[in-house]
Protein backbone atom coordinates (compact mmCIF):
# COMPACT_ATOMS: atom_id res chain seq x y z
CA UNK A 1 0.00 0.00 0.00
CA UNK A 2 2.65 2.46 0.75
CA UNK A 3 4.50 2.80 -2.58
CA UNK A 4 1.06 3.53 -4.43
CA UNK A 5 0.02 6.41 -1.39
CA UNK A 6 3.39 7.92 -2.17
CA UNK A 7 2.84 8.21 -6.09
CA UNK A 8 -0.41 9.22 -6.13
CA UNK A 9 1.56 12.13 -3.55
CA UNK A 10 3.99 13.19 -5.82
CA UNK A 11 1.84 13.18 -8.63
CA UNK A 12 -0.63 15.07 -7.49
CA UNK A 13 2.05 17.86 -6.47
CA UNK A 14 3.27 17.39 -9.69
CA UNK A 15 0.42 18.45 -11.31
CA UNK A 16 -0.08 21.49 -8.71
CA UNK A 17 3.05 23.06 -10.35
CA UNK A 18 1.92 22.67 -13.55
CA UNK A 19 -0.88 24.08 -13.01
CA UNK A 20 0.71 26.95 -11.11
CA UNK A 21 3.00 27.09 -14.36
CA UNK A 22 0.15 26.90 -16.65
CA UNK A 23 -1.53 30.36 -14.58
CA UNK A 24 1.40 32.20 -14.74
CA UNK A 25 1.43 31.90 -18.85
CA UNK A 26 -1.80 32.77 -18.42
CA UNK A 27 -0.83 36.10 -16.82
CA UNK A 28 1.82 36.73 -19.28
CA UNK A 29 0.07 35.57 -22.22
CA UNK A 30 -2.44 38.52 -21.17
CA UNK A 31 0.06 40.94 -20.51
CA UNK A 32 1.44 40.61 -23.51
CA UNK A 33 -1.69 40.79 -25.70
CA UNK A 34 -2.75 43.93 -23.68
CA UNK A 35 1.18 45.80 -24.26
CA UNK A 36 1.70 45.11 -27.09
CA UNK A 37 -1.80 43.86 -29.08
CA UNK A 38 -2.92 47.75 -29.50
CA UNK A 39 -6.00 47.34 -28.06
CA UNK A 40 -7.43 50.65 -25.57
CA UNK A 41 -7.67 49.96 -22.01
CA UNK A 42 -11.15 50.15 -22.02
CA UNK A 43 -11.14 47.17 -24.02
CA UNK A 44 -8.47 45.28 -22.75
CA UNK A 45 -6.54 46.32 -19.61
CA UNK A 46 -3.50 44.88 -18.17
CA UNK A 47 -2.81 42.84 -16.12
CA UNK A 48 -1.17 45.29 -13.89
CA UNK A 49 -4.00 48.09 -14.54
CA UNK A 50 -6.52 45.33 -12.82
CA UNK A 51 -4.36 45.37 -10.30
CA UNK A 52 -4.26 48.75 -9.40
CA UNK A 53 -7.79 49.28 -9.72
CA UNK A 54 -8.19 45.96 -7.17
CA UNK A 55 -6.29 47.79 -5.10
CA UNK A 56 -8.23 51.07 -5.52
CA UNK A 57 -11.47 49.40 -4.87
CA UNK A 58 -9.89 47.80 -1.61
CA UNK A 59 -8.62 50.95 -0.25
CA UNK A 60 -11.75 52.97 -0.90
CA UNK A 61 -13.90 50.40 0.47
CA UNK A 62 -16.41 50.04 -2.28
CA UNK A 63 -15.06 46.08 -2.99
CA UNK A 64 -15.61 44.76 0.49
CA UNK A 65 -19.35 46.56 0.43
CA UNK A 66 -20.42 44.86 -2.87
CA UNK A 67 -18.53 41.70 -2.24
CA UNK A 68 -19.72 41.54 0.79
CA UNK A 69 -23.57 42.40 -0.28
CA UNK A 70 -23.31 39.59 -3.09
CA UNK A 71 -21.78 37.36 -0.46
CA UNK A 72 -24.86 37.46 1.94
CA UNK A 73 -26.86 37.12 -0.67
CA UNK A 74 -25.34 34.00 -1.87
CA UNK A 75 -24.95 32.90 1.79
CA UNK A 76 -27.97 33.25 2.45
CA UNK A 77 -29.68 31.76 -0.90
CA UNK A 78 -27.55 28.58 -0.71
CA UNK A 79 -28.90 27.83 2.88
CA UNK A 80 -32.31 28.40 2.10
CA UNK A 81 -32.15 26.65 -0.80
CA UNK A 82 -29.98 23.57 0.28
CA UNK A 83 -31.79 23.14 3.46
CA UNK A 84 -35.47 23.28 1.91
CA UNK A 85 -33.82 20.88 -0.93
CA UNK A 86 -32.60 18.26 1.83
CA UNK A 87 -35.96 18.90 3.17
CA UNK A 88 -38.06 18.01 0.36
CA UNK A 89 -35.68 15.46 -1.24
CA UNK A 90 -35.57 13.28 1.96
CA UNK A 91 -39.34 13.32 1.81
CA UNK A 92 -39.50 12.95 -2.21
CA UNK A 93 -37.03 10.02 -1.47
CA UNK A 94 -39.85 8.19 1.40
CA UNK A 95 -42.75 8.72 -0.56
CA UNK A 96 -43.99 7.86 -4.01
CA UNK A 97 -47.18 9.79 -3.86
CA UNK A 98 -45.20 13.08 -2.98
CA UNK A 99 -42.77 12.01 -5.81
CA UNK A 100 -45.57 11.85 -8.42
CA UNK A 101 -47.44 15.54 -6.72
CA UNK A 102 -44.34 17.48 -7.22
CA UNK A 103 -42.59 15.84 -9.90
CA UNK A 104 -44.53 18.08 -12.49
CA UNK A 105 -43.42 21.13 -10.93
CA UNK A 106 -39.72 19.67 -10.11
CA UNK A 107 -39.22 19.26 -13.88
CA UNK A 108 -40.74 22.51 -14.88
CA UNK A 109 -38.72 24.33 -12.68
CA UNK A 110 -35.85 23.00 -14.05
CA UNK A 111 -36.85 23.50 -17.52
CA UNK A 112 -37.65 27.32 -16.85
CA UNK A 113 -34.24 29.32 -17.46
CA UNK A 114 -34.51 31.41 -14.27
CA UNK A 115 -32.43 34.30 -15.93
CA UNK A 116 -35.56 34.71 -17.95
CA UNK A 117 -37.99 34.94 -14.77
CA UNK A 118 -35.36 36.65 -12.82
CA UNK A 119 -37.08 40.07 -14.04
CA UNK A 120 -39.94 39.19 -13.05
CA UNK A 121 -38.83 38.29 -9.34
CA UNK A 122 -37.37 41.10 -9.68
CA UNK A 123 -40.73 43.14 -10.19
CA UNK A 124 -42.11 41.47 -7.53
CA UNK A 125 -40.40 41.21 -4.72
CA UNK A 126 -37.90 44.69 -5.30
CA UNK A 127 -34.86 45.71 -6.45
CA UNK A 128 -33.65 44.87 -2.84
CA UNK A 129 -31.81 41.76 -1.63
CA UNK A 130 -34.74 39.62 -1.29
CA UNK A 131 -34.81 38.79 -4.51
CA UNK A 132 -31.77 37.98 -4.91
CA UNK A 133 -31.69 35.44 -2.06
CA UNK A 134 -34.71 34.73 -3.94
CA UNK A 135 -32.76 33.60 -7.33
CA UNK A 136 -30.13 32.04 -5.36
CA UNK A 137 -31.81 29.86 -3.98
CA UNK A 138 -34.23 28.81 -6.64
CA UNK A 139 -30.73 27.67 -8.69
CA UNK A 140 -29.31 25.85 -5.74
CA UNK A 141 -32.59 24.02 -5.37
CA UNK A 142 -32.32 21.55 -7.88
CA UNK A 143 -28.79 19.61 -8.47
CA UNK A 144 -29.14 19.57 -4.33
CA UNK A 145 -32.89 18.05 -4.29
CA UNK A 146 -31.65 15.71 -6.65
CA UNK A 147 -28.78 14.37 -4.80
CA UNK A 148 -30.62 13.97 -1.83
CA UNK A 149 -33.47 11.56 -3.31
CA UNK A 150 -30.65 9.66 -5.45
CA UNK A 151 -28.77 9.57 -2.32
CA UNK A 152 -31.45 8.28 0.36
CA UNK A 153 -32.74 5.81 -2.50
CA UNK A 154 -29.45 4.42 -2.66
CA UNK A 155 -29.44 2.92 0.94
CA UNK A 156 -28.83 -0.50 0.40
CA UNK A 157 -31.74 -2.54 1.98
CA UNK A 158 -29.07 -4.93 3.28
CA UNK A 159 -27.89 -2.56 5.81
CA UNK A 160 -31.55 -1.20 6.45
CA UNK A 161 -32.95 -4.90 6.66
CA UNK A 162 -29.50 -4.97 9.34
CA UNK A 163 -30.91 -1.87 11.55
CA UNK A 164 -34.97 -3.39 11.68
CA UNK A 165 -33.69 -6.83 13.34
CA UNK A 166 -31.63 -4.61 15.50
CA UNK A 167 -35.11 -2.77 16.13
CA UNK A 168 -33.63 0.77 15.47
CA UNK A 169 -35.98 3.40 16.12
CA UNK A 170 -37.16 5.59 12.87
CA UNK A 171 -34.66 8.64 14.42
CA UNK A 172 -32.01 6.08 14.62
CA UNK A 173 -32.40 4.90 11.22
CA UNK A 174 -32.10 8.49 9.56
CA UNK A 175 -29.25 9.91 11.89
CA UNK A 176 -26.90 6.13 11.79
CA UNK A 177 -27.67 4.75 8.71
CA UNK A 178 -29.51 6.94 5.84
CA UNK A 179 -27.62 10.54 6.64
CA UNK A 180 -24.14 9.12 6.45
CA UNK A 181 -25.08 6.77 3.59
CA UNK A 182 -26.32 9.90 1.62
CA UNK A 183 -24.23 11.85 2.43
CA UNK A 184 -21.33 11.61 -0.53
CA UNK A 185 -24.17 11.90 -3.22
CA UNK A 186 -25.73 15.12 -1.14
CA UNK A 187 -22.04 16.83 -1.08
CA UNK A 188 -21.73 16.29 -4.31
CA UNK A 189 -24.93 18.35 -5.14
CA UNK A 190 -23.90 20.37 -3.08
CA UNK A 191 -20.88 20.86 -4.47
CA UNK A 192 -22.60 21.96 -7.59
CA UNK A 193 -25.21 24.07 -5.60
CA UNK A 194 -22.18 26.26 -4.07
CA UNK A 195 -20.94 26.93 -7.70
CA UNK A 196 -24.37 27.52 -9.22
CA UNK A 197 -25.36 30.19 -6.47
CA UNK A 198 -22.93 32.63 -6.99
CA UNK A 199 -24.49 32.88 -10.68
CA UNK A 200 -27.83 33.14 -9.23
CA UNK A 201 -26.96 36.08 -7.34
CA UNK A 202 -25.14 37.57 -10.15
CA UNK A 203 -28.06 37.06 -12.36
CA UNK A 204 -30.51 38.88 -9.72
CA UNK A 205 -27.92 41.88 -9.50
CA UNK A 206 -27.89 42.08 -13.19
CA UNK A 207 -31.35 42.54 -13.41
CA UNK A 208 -31.98 45.35 -11.09
CA UNK A 209 -29.52 46.29 -7.95
CA UNK A 210 -27.54 49.47 -6.53
CA UNK A 211 -25.28 47.01 -5.08
CA UNK A 212 -23.17 43.82 -4.91
CA UNK A 213 -20.54 42.69 -7.33
CA UNK A 214 -22.91 42.27 -10.06
CA UNK A 215 -23.70 45.87 -10.05
CA UNK A 216 -20.35 46.99 -9.62
CA UNK A 217 -20.01 45.32 -13.23
CA UNK A 218 -22.87 46.89 -14.98
CA UNK A 219 -21.24 50.14 -13.41
CA UNK A 220 -17.74 49.28 -14.73
CA UNK A 221 -19.38 49.06 -18.51
CA UNK A 222 -21.27 51.71 -18.27
CA UNK A 223 -18.39 53.97 -17.08
CA UNK A 224 -15.60 51.98 -19.82
CA UNK A 225 -13.76 51.47 -16.72
CA UNK A 226 -13.11 48.15 -17.51
CA UNK A 227 -10.12 47.44 -14.84
CA UNK A 228 -13.65 47.13 -12.46
CA UNK A 229 -15.20 44.83 -14.69
CA UNK A 230 -12.30 42.28 -14.42
CA UNK A 231 -12.01 43.21 -10.25
CA UNK A 232 -15.23 42.39 -9.79
CA UNK A 233 -15.49 39.02 -11.92
CA UNK A 234 -12.12 37.94 -10.21
CA UNK A 235 -13.64 38.30 -7.30
CA UNK A 236 -16.53 36.39 -8.16
CA UNK A 237 -14.20 33.65 -9.06
CA UNK A 238 -12.77 33.94 -5.74
CA UNK A 239 -16.04 33.39 -3.77
CA UNK A 240 -17.01 30.80 -5.50
CA UNK A 241 -13.62 28.44 -5.25
CA UNK A 242 -13.74 29.73 -1.58
CA UNK A 243 -17.21 28.14 -1.48
CA UNK A 244 -16.27 25.10 -3.75
CA UNK A 245 -13.29 24.58 -1.45
CA UNK A 246 -15.04 24.62 1.72
CA UNK A 247 -17.67 21.78 0.25
CA UNK A 248 -14.80 19.98 -0.83
CA UNK A 249 -12.98 20.22 2.54
CA UNK A 250 -16.03 18.79 4.09
CA UNK A 251 -16.18 16.24 1.58
CA UNK A 252 -11.99 15.11 2.90
CA UNK A 253 -13.62 15.57 6.66
CA UNK A 254 -16.58 13.09 6.59
CA UNK A 255 -15.77 10.79 3.87
CA UNK A 256 -12.36 9.59 4.44
CA UNK A 257 -13.50 6.46 4.82
CA UNK A 258 -14.24 6.34 0.99
CA UNK A 259 -11.56 4.68 -1.20
CA UNK A 260 -10.46 7.53 -2.80
CA UNK A 261 -8.07 5.50 -5.64
CA UNK B 1 -34.15 -32.14 24.43
CA UNK B 2 -36.97 -32.06 27.04
CA UNK B 3 -37.04 -28.16 27.97
CA UNK B 4 -39.67 -26.33 26.73
CA UNK B 5 -38.96 -25.16 23.23
CA UNK B 6 -37.13 -21.28 23.08
CA UNK B 7 -39.46 -20.71 19.82
CA UNK B 8 -42.41 -22.53 18.24
CA UNK B 9 -43.37 -21.84 14.41
CA UNK B 10 -46.74 -23.00 14.06
CA UNK B 11 -47.94 -23.73 10.53
CA UNK B 12 -46.76 -20.87 8.94
CA UNK B 13 -47.61 -19.47 5.27
CA UNK B 14 -45.76 -16.81 3.19
CA UNK B 15 -47.21 -15.41 -0.29
CA UNK B 16 -45.97 -12.61 -2.17
CA UNK B 17 -48.18 -11.21 -4.42
CA UNK B 18 -47.69 -10.97 -7.84
CA UNK B 19 -49.51 -11.01 -10.90
CA UNK B 20 -50.94 -14.99 -10.84
CA UNK B 21 -52.50 -14.69 -7.46
CA UNK B 22 -49.49 -14.61 -5.49
CA UNK B 23 -46.16 -16.80 -5.15
CA UNK B 24 -46.45 -19.07 -2.08
CA UNK B 25 -42.86 -19.52 -0.41
CA UNK B 26 -44.08 -21.20 2.48
CA UNK B 27 -46.89 -23.66 2.52
CA UNK B 28 -47.61 -24.19 6.41
CA UNK B 29 -44.19 -24.73 8.28
CA UNK B 30 -43.76 -25.78 11.53
CA UNK B 31 -41.33 -26.38 13.93
CA UNK B 32 -39.91 -26.38 17.18
CA UNK B 33 -36.07 -24.84 18.66
CA UNK B 34 -35.05 -25.16 21.88
CA UNK B 35 -32.96 -23.39 23.93
CA UNK B 36 -29.43 -23.59 23.03
CA UNK B 37 -29.87 -25.44 20.28
CA UNK B 38 -28.42 -25.11 16.62
CA UNK B 39 -30.64 -25.59 13.64
CA UNK B 40 -29.70 -25.66 10.09
CA UNK B 41 -32.92 -25.20 7.71
CA UNK B 42 -31.72 -26.92 4.80
CA UNK B 43 -33.39 -26.67 1.09
CA UNK B 44 -32.71 -25.90 -2.46
CA UNK B 45 -32.42 -22.30 -3.48
CA UNK B 46 -35.92 -20.76 -3.51
CA UNK B 47 -37.95 -23.11 -0.97
CA UNK B 48 -38.37 -20.34 1.10
CA UNK B 49 -35.46 -20.45 3.46
CA UNK B 50 -34.52 -17.09 4.05
CA UNK B 51 -38.58 -16.42 3.87
CA UNK B 52 -38.85 -17.94 7.25
CA UNK B 53 -35.38 -15.87 8.94
CA UNK B 54 -36.98 -12.52 7.76
CA UNK B 55 -40.28 -13.34 9.25
CA UNK B 56 -38.47 -14.56 12.45
CA UNK B 57 -36.35 -11.29 12.73
CA UNK B 58 -39.37 -9.14 12.33
CA UNK B 59 -38.83 -7.70 8.65
CA UNK B 60 -41.30 -9.76 7.17
CA UNK B 61 -44.94 -10.53 8.09
CA UNK B 62 -46.47 -14.02 7.35
CA UNK B 63 -49.40 -14.42 5.47
CA UNK B 64 -50.34 -17.27 7.85
CA UNK B 65 -49.46 -18.85 11.46
CA UNK B 66 -47.63 -17.91 14.09
CA UNK B 67 -43.98 -17.76 15.50
CA UNK B 68 -43.93 -17.80 19.83
CA UNK B 69 -41.02 -17.27 21.56
CA UNK B 70 -41.02 -18.08 25.21
CA UNK B 71 -38.78 -15.20 25.91
CA UNK B 72 -41.42 -13.09 25.17
CA UNK B 73 -43.15 -11.26 22.09
CA UNK B 74 -39.58 -9.42 21.10
CA UNK B 75 -36.81 -11.27 21.35
CA UNK B 76 -33.27 -9.50 20.92
CA UNK B 77 -32.01 -10.91 17.43
CA UNK B 78 -28.68 -11.19 16.20
CA UNK B 79 -28.44 -11.27 11.93
CA UNK B 80 -25.84 -12.77 9.98
CA UNK B 81 -26.70 -12.21 6.33
CA UNK B 82 -25.24 -13.36 3.14
CA UNK B 83 -22.67 -10.15 2.97
CA UNK B 84 -21.03 -8.68 5.86
CA UNK B 85 -23.24 -5.57 5.37
CA UNK B 86 -20.79 -3.84 7.78
CA UNK B 87 -21.56 0.34 6.89
CA UNK B 88 -18.55 1.45 5.27
CA UNK B 89 -18.33 4.88 7.07
CA UNK B 90 -17.78 3.46 10.36
CA UNK B 91 -14.59 1.43 11.57
CA UNK B 92 -14.70 -2.35 12.32
CA UNK B 93 -14.71 -1.06 16.12
CA UNK B 94 -17.40 1.31 15.08
CA UNK B 95 -19.25 -1.52 13.35
CA UNK B 96 -19.60 -4.15 16.00
CA UNK B 97 -20.54 -1.97 18.45
CA UNK B 98 -23.57 -0.63 16.57
CA UNK B 99 -26.18 -2.68 18.47
CA UNK B 100 -25.23 -1.70 21.89
CA UNK B 101 -25.37 2.02 20.61
CA UNK B 102 -28.47 1.61 19.10
CA UNK B 103 -29.85 -0.30 22.31
CA UNK B 104 -28.32 2.53 24.36
CA UNK B 105 -25.31 1.64 26.20
CA UNK B 106 -22.65 3.73 27.15
CA UNK B 107 -19.36 3.65 24.69
CA UNK B 108 -17.26 2.94 27.74
CA UNK B 109 -18.64 -0.47 28.55
CA UNK B 110 -19.82 -0.90 24.86
CA UNK B 111 -15.50 -0.78 24.08
CA UNK B 112 -14.80 -3.20 26.57
CA UNK B 113 -16.95 -5.59 25.42
CA UNK B 114 -16.09 -5.02 21.56
CA UNK B 115 -12.48 -5.68 22.91
CA UNK B 116 -13.73 -9.26 24.32
CA UNK B 117 -15.48 -9.79 20.78
CA UNK B 118 -12.59 -8.44 18.43
CA UNK B 119 -10.39 -11.40 20.74
CA UNK B 120 -12.91 -14.16 20.20
CA UNK B 121 -13.17 -13.43 16.35
CA UNK B 122 -9.42 -13.27 16.27
CA UNK B 123 -9.41 -9.75 14.53
CA UNK B 124 -7.41 -8.19 17.52
CA UNK B 125 -5.35 -5.28 16.02
CA UNK B 126 -8.13 -4.37 13.60
CA UNK B 127 -10.25 -2.08 15.61
CA UNK B 128 -9.73 1.33 13.80
CA UNK B 129 -9.48 -0.40 9.89
CA UNK B 130 -12.20 0.56 7.73
CA UNK B 131 -14.51 -2.05 5.97
CA UNK B 132 -12.54 -1.77 2.73
CA UNK B 133 -9.55 -2.95 4.13
CA UNK B 134 -10.91 -6.19 5.07
CA UNK B 135 -11.18 -9.36 3.37
CA UNK B 136 -14.58 -11.54 2.74
CA UNK B 137 -13.35 -13.71 5.41
CA UNK B 138 -12.70 -10.57 8.03
CA UNK B 139 -15.58 -8.98 7.40
CA UNK B 140 -17.53 -11.84 7.98
CA UNK B 141 -16.34 -12.65 11.07
CA UNK B 142 -16.66 -8.90 12.56
CA UNK B 143 -20.76 -9.32 11.34
CA UNK B 144 -20.50 -12.46 13.52
CA UNK B 145 -19.03 -10.88 16.35
CA UNK B 146 -21.64 -7.85 15.99
CA UNK B 147 -24.72 -10.29 15.56
CA UNK B 148 -23.55 -11.73 19.37
CA UNK B 149 -22.02 -8.42 20.95
CA UNK B 150 -25.92 -7.42 22.20
CA UNK B 151 -25.71 -11.19 23.34
CA UNK B 152 -28.97 -11.73 21.95
CA UNK B 153 -31.56 -14.60 22.30
CA UNK B 154 -31.45 -15.65 19.28
CA UNK B 155 -28.78 -15.92 16.20
CA UNK B 156 -30.18 -15.90 12.53
CA UNK B 157 -27.65 -16.65 9.98
CA UNK B 158 -28.70 -16.63 6.30
CA UNK B 159 -25.98 -18.56 4.21
CA UNK B 160 -23.41 -16.42 6.37
CA UNK B 161 -21.08 -17.68 4.35
CA UNK B 162 -22.58 -18.00 0.86
CA UNK B 163 -20.11 -15.44 -0.39
CA UNK B 164 -16.75 -16.72 1.00
CA UNK B 165 -14.30 -18.81 -0.77
CA UNK B 166 -14.14 -22.87 0.09
CA UNK B 167 -11.00 -22.75 2.41
CA UNK B 168 -12.28 -19.77 4.21
CA UNK B 169 -15.46 -20.78 4.44
CA UNK B 170 -14.66 -24.30 6.43
CA UNK B 171 -12.34 -22.53 8.45
CA UNK B 172 -15.32 -20.74 9.47
CA UNK B 173 -17.29 -23.21 10.39
CA UNK B 174 -14.74 -24.37 12.98
CA UNK B 175 -14.86 -21.04 14.27
CA UNK B 176 -18.46 -20.47 14.35
CA UNK B 177 -18.78 -24.00 16.04
CA UNK B 178 -15.70 -22.91 18.91
CA UNK B 179 -18.04 -19.28 19.56
CA UNK B 180 -21.22 -21.41 19.67
CA UNK B 181 -19.95 -23.33 22.03
CA UNK B 182 -18.19 -20.47 23.76
CA UNK B 183 -21.82 -18.25 23.78
CA UNK B 184 -24.19 -21.12 24.44
CA UNK B 185 -26.89 -19.10 21.91
CA UNK B 186 -30.13 -20.57 20.42
CA UNK B 187 -29.13 -20.15 16.12
CA UNK B 188 -30.90 -21.35 13.40
CA UNK B 189 -28.89 -21.35 10.56
CA UNK B 190 -30.28 -21.37 6.87
CA UNK B 191 -27.69 -23.15 4.61
CA UNK B 192 -27.94 -25.08 1.06
CA UNK B 193 -24.89 -26.79 1.93
CA UNK B 194 -25.08 -30.32 3.49
CA UNK B 195 -21.79 -30.59 5.10
CA UNK B 196 -21.77 -26.94 7.16
CA UNK B 197 -24.99 -28.40 7.97
CA UNK B 198 -24.13 -31.28 9.32
CA UNK B 199 -20.70 -30.10 10.54
CA UNK B 200 -22.75 -27.14 13.06
CA UNK B 201 -26.02 -28.19 13.53
CA UNK B 202 -27.72 -30.45 16.00
CA UNK B 203 -30.80 -30.66 13.91
CA UNK B 204 -31.17 -30.44 10.62
CA UNK B 205 -34.87 -29.48 8.75
CA UNK B 206 -34.61 -30.30 5.39
CA UNK B 207 -37.25 -27.96 3.15
CA UNK B 208 -38.97 -28.91 -0.15
CA UNK B 209 -38.95 -26.99 -3.01
CA UNK B 210 -41.31 -24.12 -2.94
CA UNK B 211 -43.81 -23.58 -1.78
CA UNK B 212 -41.48 -25.03 1.04
CA UNK B 213 -42.90 -27.33 3.59
CA UNK B 214 -40.66 -29.55 6.26
CA UNK B 215 -39.70 -32.58 4.76
CA UNK B 216 -37.25 -34.17 7.38
CA UNK B 217 -36.36 -33.44 10.69
CA UNK B 218 -33.03 -34.94 11.22
CA UNK B 219 -31.20 -35.39 14.71
CA UNK B 220 -27.55 -35.07 14.29
CA UNK B 221 -25.92 -37.42 16.40
CA UNK B 222 -22.25 -36.35 16.03
CA UNK B 223 -20.34 -35.87 19.06
CA UNK B 224 -18.80 -32.33 19.93
CA UNK B 225 -16.64 -30.71 19.04
CA UNK B 226 -16.30 -31.58 15.92
CA UNK B 227 -13.37 -31.57 14.24
CA UNK B 228 -12.85 -31.07 10.23
CA UNK B 229 -12.12 -35.03 10.10
CA UNK B 230 -15.56 -36.00 11.40
CA UNK B 231 -16.50 -35.54 7.74
CA UNK B 232 -14.29 -38.20 6.77
CA UNK B 233 -16.13 -40.43 9.02
CA UNK B 234 -18.90 -43.29 7.80
CA UNK B 235 -21.31 -41.50 10.27
CA UNK B 236 -21.15 -38.59 8.41
CA UNK B 237 -21.15 -39.94 5.62
CA UNK B 238 -24.97 -42.13 6.76
CA UNK B 239 -26.28 -39.02 7.78
CA UNK B 240 -25.21 -37.06 4.65
CA UNK B 241 -26.68 -39.13 2.33
CA UNK B 242 -29.96 -38.99 4.25
CA UNK B 243 -30.08 -35.60 3.71
CA UNK B 244 -29.22 -35.58 0.14
CA UNK B 245 -32.30 -38.10 -0.29
CA UNK B 246 -34.39 -35.59 1.41
CA UNK B 247 -33.60 -32.97 -0.72
CA UNK B 248 -33.66 -35.16 -4.01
Amino acid sequence: MEPKHLRSLTTTTGRNWLGLASLAAGILAWWAAARFGGLPAFILPSPIQVWMRFVRALTDGSLFLHAGVTLFEILIGLLVGALSATVLGYLVAKSRTLERVLSPYLVASQAVPLVAIAPLLVIWFGPGMFSKVLICALIVFFPVLVNTVVGVRAVPTALHNLMLSLRATPRQILLKLEIPAALPVFLGGLRIGATLSVIGAVIGEFVGADKGLGFLINVGRGQFDTALVFVAVFTLIALALVLYGIVALAERRFLVWQDTN
Amino acid sequence: MSAAPFLTVRELSAVFPDKNGGLRALDEVSFEVYPREFVCVLGPSGSGKSTILRILAGLLAPTAGEVIFSAGPQPKIGMVFQEANLMPWRSVIKNLTLPLELAGLETEAAREKAGDMMDLVGLDGFEEYWPRDLSGGMAQRVAIARALIHDPDLLLLDEPFGSLDALTRERMWTELSHIWQAKQKTVLMVTHSISEALFLADRVLVLTQRPGKVKLDLEVELPRPRKEEIRYTPQFGRLARKLKKAIG
